[in-house]
């Protein structure tokens, strides 16, 4: 089972190495969305360290959901996906390696560049590592709730936008705790009780995610 | 022994098939044919399981499929229309991954010495997006090479391939039934197969000849 796992998560990273321009869209289009701000706004920097934590975890919401189109298109299309239904293992750890291999290539750099792009809006160290620490355990339960909806809407023309609609309301949760563990450490209030709940989401999301995930994918797939 | 009974499959209202009933035991192969349109493919991903049947039920030995459906599939290997294979990843690569996702684990020499015996000497490093149709073709049909799946379903192998290929691909068929394997394909070529007990079962209302 572990092995099946293994497999998935090297192929999909050797694949995302081959297409790399899949990859940078994400991660550039979260460093634009982010820079933006501070040029609209203006050298405002208590405005601008107000909005930050807001301003950070939209931009990584819509980054993810940019990325879920492709989450299991391509291997609908080239027909990958039939032969991963009838792998001999549970659908839903070879779901949990191909979630894994998706946040690493299009989550973990968003994380790995925020403090760069903090810098923008004058945040103090503190600030930026809970910032960092928010996304890092906010972005995969984005990644794994972002997968259900991309299994229920394949094969389905305009697909893309549909995503949208049925993801972005449940990505609510994630956006509340995550800025709001920002906004609560930044004025000094201590961010401890959001932080567990985004490592509750976390949690939750990463075993219930897989089997709706799984289950979505062999109704699409019929 | 793969046992299908009163198997029925319906597309919003439109029956595409019912009453389907057939056994496939060991060393035999059934040769599905039929019209265009006339189910075939969903039989055969109804056998896999990917399609659930309207009624009826597809069992292997003697169990339902979908009560033993990892069990099942260890021991069955499906090759589609599609073929299954990323774009961006050689053929051995392809090959190496499809094995090990279906639980068979290749060495990689081993992998390189069957695409070679499939006639893809000098290929077998290039991404397949860049091979032919016909070549694609041969490396989604090396795994059966280094299957140790009893059932084979295979809907239209022979689509794409050369004289040679589908030659190589009669023995290959052979040899498995030989063995005593199991094949349930479909193909609109005559194709000799003949070790083996071989079954026929048509599909569909249209007689051989109609347009």
């Amino acid at each position: 089972m572990f092995s099946a796992f293994r497999i998935i998560v090297a192929r999909d990273l050797l694949l995302a190495m081959r297409r790399r321009s899949d990859v940078l869209t994400t991660l550039f289009f979260f460093v634009i969305v982010v820079s933006l701000f501070p040029l609209g706004i203006g050298p405002e920097l208590n405005t601008l360290r107000l909005i930050a934590p807001g301003v950070f975890w939209v931009a990584a919401l819509l980054a993810s959901m940019l990325a879920l189109e492709k989450l299991f298109f391509v291997d609908y299309q080239d027909g990958s996906l039939e032969q991963m239904l009838l792998a001999p293992q549970p659908l839903s750890v070879l779901v949990l390696g191909k979630v894994l291999a998706h946040w690493l290539v299009t989550g973990l750099p968003l994380v790995l560049l925020s403090p760069l792009l903090g810098l923008q809006y004058d945040l103090s160290t503190a600030t930026i590592a809970v910032m960092m620490f928010t996304l890092l355990i906010g972005t995969p339960a984005l990644s794994l709730i972002g997968a259900i909806g991309a299994a229920l809407t394949l094969g389905i023309r305009g697909g893309g936008v549909l995503v949208s609609l049925l993801v972005l309301p449940l990505y609510i949760p994630v956006l509340i705790f995550g800025a709001g563990a920002v906004e609560a450490e930044a004025s000094g209030l201590g961010g401890a009780g959001h932080l567990s709940m985004l490592g509750a989401i976390l949690l939750l999301s990463a075993l219930a995610a897989p089997l709706a995930t799984a289950a979505a994918l062999r109704i699409s797939a019929e | 022994m793969l046992e299908v009974v009163n198997l029925q499959c319906t597309r919003g209202d439109r029956c595409l098939f019912s009453g389907i009933g057939f056994t496939v035991g060991e060393g035999e192969l059934l040769y599905l044919y039929g019209h265009n349109g006339s189910g075939k493919t969903t039989l055969m991903r109804t056998l896999c399981g990917l399609v659930a049947p309207t009624d009826g039920e597809v069992c292997w030995k003697d169990l339902p499929i979908r009560k033993q459906r990892d069990e099942y599939a260890a021991e069955l290997l499906y090759l589609g229309h599609k073929n299954g294979l990323k774009d961006d990843l050689t053929g051995v690569e392809n090959l190496l991954v499809a094995c090990r996702l279906a639980g068979v684990s290749v060495k990689e020499d081993k992998a390189w010495s069957v695409l070679e015996r499939m006639g893809l000497r000098g290929h077998e490093d290039l991404p397949a997006r860049v091979l032919s149709q016909g070549q694609q073709k041969r490396v989604a049909l090396a795994r059966l090479l280094l299957s140790e799946a009893p059932l084979w379903v295979l809907d239209e192998p022979f689509v794409g391939l050369d004289v040679a290929a589908v030659a190589l691909l009669e023995a290959v068929l052979a040899e498995h039934v030989a063995r005593g394997g199991m094949v349930v394909l479909t193909t609109h070529q005559e194709v000799a197969l003949t070790s083996g007990k071989v079954k026929k079962l048509r599909l569909g209302w249209k007689e051989d000849g109609c347009v």
